[in-house]
Order: C-alpha cells, then structure tokens, then sequence
C-alpha cells in the first residue's frame, strides 16, 4: 500500500480533524459553557438547529426513493435507490452523533426508551430516528451483505424489504413533520412569520423537496469526483416532481400567512423578515423559476446549481425558524462560537469521507458504467 | 386535594432579598445574591420600577409546558401542586429552556454532568405540610403560601376593598391555563417587564402541540393501510405485464419488450 498524496483537499480535511478531534475533547472534559455560545436565555443553538433538525432534513431523499421504487414499483429509479439511503444512513448517524455533542447527559441518550412520555414531541421525534435509523441500516445492510458474498442474510432482508419500506416512510412522514411541530410550543417566543399552526406541514413538504434536491446533488459531485453517478434523465424526473412540491408549498406558505394576517410582515425592514424573504427567495422561489427553464432543466450543471439553492435555501428555513426566530424574544442574540463550527463541519466532513469509502468500496452506484473524467452526463440503457 | 400555590403582592415587596436568601441557604447555594434566575439562584427580586420590586421564581403552571414537552418525563406536576425535577430522568436536551413561556429552567452550563435548575416550591416541605422557604421567610408578607382557590379568593378581595392601589387583574389566574404562583400590582402589569409584558394565551401551551401529536396513530394506521394498498396495486400491475408478456410471446405476436 503506497502512502497517501498531499493534496490541497487532503490538508483540509486533516486540519478540519484535528480541530475537531481538539473541540471534541474540549467538550467532553469542560462542559458545553466551554465550546459553545448557548447560554441561558439562548439553550439551542447549531448543533440543534443544524446538526439535528436540518440534518434529518437533508437526509429525507432515503424514504422518497425507497417509496418510489419499492412502493411505487418505479423501476427506473433503482440506480438511485442505493445512493439515498447511503446518504440516509450516514446523515442520521450524523444527527445521531451530533445529539451526543448537544445533550448535556449525552449517555443517558437511550432514557426515552425506558422512560416515556407520549405528551412530548421530543420523545415522539426520538422514537422515529431511533427506529428509523435501524430501517435504514438493514435497506442499506443488503449493498453489505453484497459484498461480503453473505448471501443468505441478504436474502432475509430482501423477503423483508417491503414492510420495512413501509415502516421507513411512516417513520420519516411522522418524524419529519414533528420536527416542526417542536416549536408548536413556543408561540409567544417565535417570529410570527415562522410560527403557523402548519409547521409540521411545512417542514415535511420542504423535506421532500430537500430530499429530492440531496439525491440530485450527490450524483453530480459523485460523478465528478468518484467517476460514479445517475442518468441525467432520472434527475430531470425529480426536477419535475420538484417543481410541483415547491409550487404547493409556496401556495400553502402565501396562504397561511393571508390566513393569519401577517403576509404583510415580509415587507417589513425588520432582520427577521429580511431573513424570511431570502430564505424564502433561494429556497423556492429561484429554484422555482429556474427549473422552468428547459435548458437549465436539461443540463446536469443547471440542475447541480438549482438544487444546490434548494439545499441552502432550506438550511437557511431550518437554522431560522430554530435560531434567528426566537432571538428577538430571548433579550439576547447568538452566533455559534467558533468550536460549534468546527464540530458541524467535522461531523459533515465524515459524512462526505464516509460516502466516499462507501461507495468507493461497495456496490453503491449500479448500472452506471465508471468514467474517467467527470462531470460527464451519460445517457444509458436501463 | 389542595393545589398550593404562592401569592406575590408587589405592592408589598419591600426589596429585602430575604426569601432570595432563605431559598440559597435551603438549596446549598452560594448565598451572594443575583440579579436574574441562575442556576444558583431559583428565585431573584428584582426592582423593575423605581421603588417597585418584583419577585421571580418558577410559576408551576397548572398545565405545564416543561411537563409536556420532557422526552423522558423528567417534570412532574405534584398533586400538591409543585413542578418537580428529576436529574436522574434528565437526558440534557433543554427543550424546557427553549419552550418556557416564562423562561424559568436555567443550565448547569459550565459542568460536565450538568443539570437543570429550578425552583420547585420546597416541594419536600410542602408535602410535610410546611410552607416553602421563600415565604416563610418573607417579613411583609409579600409573598404568601397557601391553598391556591384561597389565594385568589384573597387577592380578589384585596383589589375590591382597594380599587384605586391595584389594577383589576390577578396575573397567573387564566396565563397559560393558570399558574400556582400569582401576582397582584399596583402598576398595570405589561409595564413591569417580564414575563407580564409578554402576551400570553389563556390556553396552556402542551395543547398546541398535542392538536399535532394526537393525529400520529391515524397517520401509522392511514399511512400503512394506503401504502400497502398502493403496493399491493403496483406489483399485481407488475405480475400482470410479466405474465401477458409470457402470453404474448407463446402467441409468437410481436410484443413491446418491456425492461428485462
């Protein structure tokens, strides 16, 4: 085995380590006064706004696609399959991992298991990640079992895969919507323009349209990185699909906050609103318009680039609603201490390094022949 | 049973700091006073107009948000009427801080194993029959204990028989579905800071989330009866493409090819 290259990438990834690996330390040993901002009038901050409720956002692509393709019976969507619950799998770690950074009792974590109670939303969204997370790692066990040529365990979970399927969209229908439903219970505290009895629904229709612009952007950097990636025409499909969530999510955004007498407020000068037009603008509104274009529709770049508003645009709605919302009423304001930072950003970077292995290792990427270069759009025969 | 509670008469809180101590020196906390809730300090007077002192601590609200939103139970409103903590339940998620409508928990922030901190009536004390030690040390009985449907019976009749010292409203009787602890003032209350200027609804806050929370059985029943439907459906679909096609070609006709 030869010796790694230095590459500029390869630094970066082993500064961001070590940093890493020094905030971790440091939060294990101090307390989390010792590398956070949070204080308490401000109890949440990144590692809860992004870490855990935009994360679970993120990886929403797994349950779309797998309802696709095992409920649906889409069979042309299958490549895709693997690659999303891979990223599914490794973004719910994320969050799992990422818990363990927020709680202050981080190895009490299992309590919800024994010691319930049903009146909390929390509870509610710890139940469906937990069990989530197991679906998703006996979907992705068979790419594993795979490989290691373990032929009967995969045959048990192919003659299970259905029902689980099943399981995972219910889980991630529920879950995904009750992350929303968390801040159901502070409505004196967040802004108004965020704060609607519809949240659930919001934040369930949104992580569909994340879901879907996740899958897309992951193939055209695996292409362009790995040599790997998906039909060009599969993911105008989800562009297309796209296109409807993000009209009818903008309807019944317009609609509630007519409802609730505060549309006008997004005219407003105030930070908050600023905050929501943007977030609002690169979430649905660009993405929106741009897809309407056959050319950017068509092309793999054009795709890359509305998704990738699609994905910021919903960080932005996620850390929002989470953070700035709540800032006015909290007589204090945030902005994540650096160790906050590098812990997301190591954590996001494993996720990355750990679907490069993957997928440089297992089967991930089927049915698409290995290029040399990328970014290459191929058109291929199912 | 008789729910406790407390009454704060502003117009009677002289500022002394003697409950803030009694409360240290009940709790093992170090007894340099605050000015704001810590997790050193469960209850603080504060002088929020010239001359005017208000006294924080823990509402123990009738229907609790901190109760409702605890993932592992943590909080327990007692039958006695005091919102308790368990630390040994607590996982340190801290959505009670994020979710208090009155931002009462404070944060353990600089230990390793932190907890939440918080007034909790003396509820060991109270279950024995005493008071807390908060009014029982207050000298001007600014602060009262006692059965809560008496406390508002004497506040009310305190701003009958003085109209012209209190405003007409028992704060804490209906905020939030109602809270143990209750305030009377002599300043209309929104100009006392918080959490009175902070317009609260009537209903306890647990309800907006439970409108959520109670539709998850119908969307598990709803969900998987549909989804098994649908895929039921889809491979029947399937089943029945393979076997025309199998037909088909027996017939030597010329069928589309579908996918292999």
């Amino acid at each position: 085995m030869e010796l790694p290259k230095v590459t500029f990438w390869r630094i970066v990834i082993a500064a961001i380590t070590m940093l890493g690996v020094y905030y971790t330390v440091l939060r294990y040993t101090k307390g989390l006064g010792a590398v956070t901002n949070l204080s308490n009038k401000y109890p949440w901050g990144l590692w809860v706004g992004f870490d855990v409720v935009t994360g679970v956002g993120l990886a929403a692509g797994a349950f779309i696609i797998a309802l696709t393709v095992y409920i649906f019976r889409i069979d042309e969507y299958k490549p895709i399959l693997r690659p999303a619950i891979l990223t599914g799998f490794l973004g719910y770690s994320l969050v799992a991992v990422g818990l363990l950074y927020d709680l202050g009792k981080w190895f009490d974590v299992w309590h919800p298991i024994v010691f319930w109670n049903p009146h909390s939303v929390m509870f509610e969204v710890a139940w469906c990640v937990m069990l989530y997370l197991t679906v998703l790692g006996l979907e992705f066990s068979t790419v594993v079992f795979e490989r290691l040529k373990l032929h009967r365990l995969n045959h048990l979970i192919h003659i299970l895969i259905i029902p689980l399927s099943i399981l995972g969209v219910i889980l991630s229908t529920l879950h995904q919507s009750s992350l929303g439903s968390l801040f159901l219970i502070v409505p004196t505290k967040l802004y108004a323009l965020w704060y609607s009895p519809y949240l659930p629904l919001f934040f369930f229709i949104s992580a569909v349209s994340v879901g879907l612009a996740m899958v897309t952007m992951e193939s055209f950097l695996s292409m362009r990185f790995l040599g790997k990636g998906i039909e060009l025409n599969l993911l105008n499909g989800l562009a297309r699909v796209n296109v409807l969530v993000m009209a009818f999510y903008l309807t019944i955004k317009i609609l509630d906050m007519a409802g609730r007498g505060v549309l006008g407020d997004i005219f407003s000068t105030r930070f908050e609103s600023i905050m929501f037009d943007i977030e609002t603008l690169v979430q649905v509104v660009i993405p929106f318009f741009l897809l309407l274009i056959p050319a950017v529709r068509t092309s793999a770049k054009g795709l890359f680039v509305t998704s990738l508003f699609v994905v910021i645009g919903f960080i932005m709605n996620r850390l929002d609603v989470a953070i700035t919302g709540v800032e006015a009423s909290s007589g204090t304001t945030y902005f994540p201490a650096f160790g906050e930072v590098m812990i997301s950003v190591f954590l996001v970077t494993m996720g990355f390094l750990a679907f490069a292995y993957a997928a440089k290792y297992l089967n991930v990427f089927v049915h698409v022949e290995e290029k040399e270069e990328g970014p290459v759009e191929i058109i291929h025969d199912v | 049973m008789a729910k406790m509670g407390i009454l704060i008469d502003t117009t009677k809180c002289i500022g002394c700091g003697a409950c803030e101590k009694a409360c240290k020196m009940r709790n093992g906390l170090p007894l340099d006073l605050e000015n704001n809730l810590s997790a050193t300090a469960y209850t603080v007077v504060q002088e929020r107009l010239p001359g005017t002192y208000v006294r924080r601590m823990c509402m123990h609200c009738q229907n609790p948000t901190c109760v409702s939103v605890c993932p592992v139970g943590a909080f327990t409103k007692t039958a006695a009427g005091p919102v308790t903590y368990d630390k040994n339940k607590c996982i340190g998620c801290r959505y009670c801080m994020y979710s208090c409508p009155f931002s009462v928990p404070k944060y353990q922030w600089d230990r390793v194993v932190p907890y939440i901190q918080k007034c909790y009536m003396c509820a060991d004390r109270v279950a024995e029959g005493s008071e807390p030690a908060c009014t029982a040390a207050c000298p001007t009985g600014a602060s009262i204990f006692g059965d809560r449907d008496q406390l508002i019976e004497e506040a009310q009749k305190r701003i009958k028989d003085n109209p012209h010292t209190y405003v007409d409203r028992l704060y804490g009787l209906e905020e939030v579905g109602g809270t143990s602890v209750l305030y009377l003032s002599n300043v209309p209350f929104e100009k006392l800071g918080e959490p009175f200027n902070i317009n609260l609804p009537d209903k306890p806050l647990p309800v907006y989330t439970w409108a959520a929370l109670e539709k998850v059985p119908t969307i598990v029943v709803v969900g998987g009866v549909v989804l098994t439907g649908i895929w039921w459906i889809t491979s029947r679909r399937d089943e029945v493409k393979k076997y025309e096609i199998k037909h088909k070609e027996q017939k030597k006709l010329t069928g589309k090819g579908d996918k292999p």
